[in-house]
């Protein structure tokens, strides 16, 4: 696990460049982890078997899978803006939201494939942050942060009510027999579905093993690929020589400024990058679900991206990436969770410590999921301000010997020798 | 680090992305079920998807009770509610074709996306089979729109905006709870005897899609009457302070306002249209009067006083006096110590009405329910005679007009019934041009 601590200086000395290419193992090692972990998402998200009480937890279907990624690909994108240079911005979801509307547009008047309809989300998405980067970059901290509210918010508005003829107001853009769909001609019967080159987003194969049951879909891997792809991308951007501009920019702009360097061409180009992550998470929602509603824009959703990646850990690579997760857990699979199932778990209790016990936890679960997840927000930033990521790295660093830095120091000492003879 | 990525390693990779990203489409074959979630077991599941949060909570809450009474009676339990009452004996209180009756519940949020990835999660993680709840339009149509692609029922809470029967109609949704053009229909002649028929109207309307399908009917309805239409004023969703708004209708020259605002929209604007002394007023020589179309329970408790003598229309009350209604209010009574909302209603209603036509179509396949309940007449759940149209999944039944009461004995009191408008009066050909634009297409039955 990396994080924005660690920088990558110009290398001259061969210790440096050691350091650098130790660095670059890492990240490939990271990669490499995510990437397996991706793969293997399906098995590992559903632990317990589908009979069993504790199933319930289970969060292996793929429309969730397809959210941890999608949110996921949200939040790393959302990370490069706020984690490296520390803007704050609380419009993101405009761009979700542009991505969706734009994706459903090229589903109704183009073709079912989902590449043309992602690569158009993508470049909407950034268009739009580069005209609200443009005005909002003028200011920076609280203001910079208003800025973008009120911009996401004015996007809410007009989608929700007054450019109804584009986005079907209320109701969200959806999918009709009467599109003309150019590429695929029209269709009749029944609605047709998202595809890449013919293989459906929702086709799907179900593997049953003992008592286990696992769901492979087409949907969650093509999501999974572009996280994969965005998770790449975006630690390039943190080791490149971009990247560390932007570190400086949130370290401290106006010894920037005095340098001779222009922060806003910078912060300008981060606002935009994160601003097409947005909205290619935007249209892979509406490429698993080729529905875009106003209220993927309203202020609560912007809000969101905010909490996930402060809950997984700001500037550090995975942290967004597992607050999005927690986040989508806890509204999909909490919110589940009824009186009825409640008192199926605590049945073995006598009648009214049931009652009591079912009493407890009732504000907790179910329509309380909010609450636990404040809870746990709270306990996350007051005890672990660097997020999950850095519970992570607390635990595992009691877990491994002290002594452990101790051969890099050797390496480090030969390389010098080495360079010295 | 970037000397590890060789053009010709990138490539090769990439091929074989892109290989098995082409073969992949041939190992996704299996296909056991006739249809999405067949229960296999003893037992179905149902999904209960309804606000839990936000804005409708309160109304989310009411739904989720007449679910759990529905299931409740559907199993055999309790004292079996309209069960008894209900034209149809299909359903014999073992559960559904024998098979007992889980549900799952979520929450919707309000938000089209949240309810669908709730209604999702209940399809693809509990094998839920047939979807219901909601008291919203955009969730109703989002949701309607979702179940159709996946190839399970859609059994509408409620939803009273005119596009979910309508532009957005789908084979495998159906609605039991009126509509907006209903309730302008319904209005209408109450409206010309309360009021006569040479009346300026001033309508405010909450600006989004049933907001504005509302005010498109009222207007209709009450200009055939012979009303003139003063102004239309859009209000944004939400605004809390209406007092800009209703200001100007003072001096407009109207002597009606008509508020198609709901929820808490409903109780803000009214209560201060009220408060800028709109009923004491007089204009044109007549008394001032407000009319708020689609009127509930919930909504007219928070609006206290300032509803007296307020008409509007419902899609059932719960002082309805026929048989099934009173069957109903018993047994929901005696559970929870209050009378049911229309939302709860119209819930239990369609629960039964979805448990019936899989019984008498003998199966759980979509298609055969979607066929059980087109152009199915039946009575006794309260509201009368009524009809599934089988042309847009419209239920056809009388409404209710009723009128804020002046002195509520209780807080279930709070309204009076004045009229139950019979079903002719609100019954519309299919392709009117309120409705036009949508075609059900055909019924999914998934997998």
């Amino acid at each position: 696990m990396t994080d924005a601590t660690q920088t990558a200086f110009p290398a001259q000395t061969p210790r440096a460049e050691a350091a650098r290419d130790a660095q670059g193992r890492r990240d490939r090692m990271l990669l490499l982890i995510v990437a397996l972990l991706a793969l293997a998402a399906p098995i590992l998200l559903n632990p317990f078997p589908t009979a069993s009480a504790l199933a319930q937890f289970n969060a292996g279907y793929p429309d969730l899978m397809q959210r941890f990624a999608i949110y996921g690909i949200l939040a790393i994108g959302f990370n490069i803006l706020f984690g490296l240079t520390g803007y704050l911005s609380f419009g993101h979801a405009a761009f979700l939201g542009v991505g969706s509307y734009s994706a459903v547009w090229m589903f109704k008047l183009l073709s079912m494939n989902v590449i043309p309809a992602i690569l158009l989300a993508t470049v909407i998405g950034g268009l739009f942050a580069l005209v609200i980067g443009f005005v909002s970059l003028r200011r920076s901290g609280i203001y910079f942060s208003i800025l973008t509210l009120a911009f996401a918010q004015m996007c809410y508005n007009l989608a929700y009510s007054v450019l109804t003829p584009i986005s079907n107001g209320e109701t969200g853009l959806q999918l009709s027999l009467s599109d003309p769909r150019v590429l695929d001609g029209p269709s009749s019967g029944s609605l047709p579905v998202t595809s890449l080159f013919g293989a459906e987003m929702r086709e799907a194969a179900t593997i049953t093993l003992g008592g286990w049951s696992w769901t492979f879909s087409v949907g969650y891997y093509v999501c999974a690929a572009l996280l994969l792809l965005a998770f790449w991308l975006s630690i390039r951007i943190f080791r490149s020589p971009f990247g560390l501009m932007l570190r400086a920019v949130k370290s401290n702009q106006n010894r920037m400024a005095y340098t001779g360097l222009s922060a806003r061409p910078y912060t300008l180009a981060a606002f935009v990058i994160s601003g097409m992550y947005a909205g290619l998470a935007g249209g892979l929602l509406a490429s698993m679900d080729p529905l875009a509603g106003a209220d993927r824009m309203q202020w609560t959703a912007s809000g969101e991206v905010v909490l996930m990646t402060i809950l997984g850990g700001a500037g550090t690579l995975l942290g967004p990436v597992l607050g999005a997760g927690v986040i989508k857990y806890f509204e999909n699979i909490f919110s589940k969770i009824n009186d009825a199932i409640l008192h199926q778990w605590v049945a073995v209790l006598p009648d009214g410590l049931e009652d009591a016990v079912v009493a407890v936890i009732h504000p907790f679960v179910g329509k309380g999921w909010h609450l636990t997840l404040g809870l746990i927000f709270m306990a996350v930033v007051i005890f672990l301000p660097g997020g999950l990521v850095e519970g992570a790295r607390r635990a595992g660093a009691v877990v491994r010997r002290r002594d452990r830095n101790a051969p890099s120091v050797e390496s480090d000492a030969a390389a010098r020798r080495a360079a010295a003879e | 680090m970037t000397s590890r990525f060789t053009r010709r390693g990138l490539l090769k990779t990439g091929t074989a992305f892109t290989a098995s990203g082409l073969a992949l489409p041939t190992i996704f074959t299996s296909r056991a079920s006739a249809f999405t979630n067949e229960p296999t077991g003893s037992s179905v599941v149902l999904g209960f998807n309804v606000p839990q949060t936000g804005a409708y909570a309160d109304e989310g809450a009411d739904e989720l009770r007449a679910f759990e009474l529905a299931v409740e009676h559907l199993n055999g339990e309790g004292d079996g509610g309209m069960l008894s009452t209900f034209s149809s004996d299909a359903l014999g209180g073992d559960g559904i074709l024998g098979k007992r009756v889980d549900f799952v519940t979520g929450d919707t949020q309000t938000k089209s996306d949240a309810a669908r990835a709730s209604a999702q999660s209940m399809i693809q993680k509990d094998g839920a089979i047939m979807i219901s709840g909601g008291s919203s339009s955009g969730v109703a149509v989002a949701v309607q729109g979702l179940c159709q692609e996946a190839g399970v029922i859609f059994m509408a809470g409620l939803t009273h905006s005119n596009d979910t029967t309508g532009k957005d109609r789908k084979a495998n949704g159906f609605r039991h709870f009126f509509n907006a053009y209903m309730s302008a229909q319904a209005m209408a002649p109450v409206l010309s005897s309360l009021y006569g028929d040479d009346r300026r109207a001033y309508h405010l309307t909450a600006d989004y899609t049933w907001g504005w399908t509302q005010e498109e009917s009222i207007a209709a309805a009450t200009e055939a009457l012979g009303w003139e239409t003063v102004e239309k004023v859009r209000t944004p969703l939400g605004a809390g302070d209406f007092s800009s708004y209703i200001a100007p209708v003072l001096n407009s020259g109207a002597d009606v306002l008509v508020l198609n605002h709901y929820g808490g929209d409903m109780v803000n604007s009214l209560t201060q249209a009220v408060q800028f002394g709109l009923k004491d007023r007089q204009a044109n020589g007549k008394d001032f009067q407000i009319v708020v179309p689609l009127y509930s329970e919930l909504m007219a408790r928070g609006a206290g006083s300032a509803i007296a003598g307020i008409p509007g229309s419902q899609n059932w009350d719960w002082k309805l006096e026929d048989a099934g209604t009173q069957a109903f209010v018993q047994s929901f009574g005696q559970k929870y110590g209050f009378p049911p909302s229309q939302a709860a209603h119209t819930c239990y209603a369609q629960t039964l009405l979805y448990a019936d036509a899989v019984a008498r179509a003998g199966s759980f396949d979509p298609c055969a329910v979607v066929e059980a309940l087109e152009d199915y007449d039946f009575d006794g759940l309260g509201n009368g005679p009524t009809t599934y149209r089988g042309a847009d999944h419209q239920c056809f039944k009388d409404v209710v007009v009723v009128q804020g009461a002046e002195d509520p004995q209780d807080e279930f009191h709070l309204v009076d019934i004045v009229e139950v408008t019979p079903v002719d009066q609100v019954t519309y050909p299919p392709d009117h041009p309120m409705f036009a634009g949508g075609s059900l297409g055909e019924c999914n039955p998934g997998a």
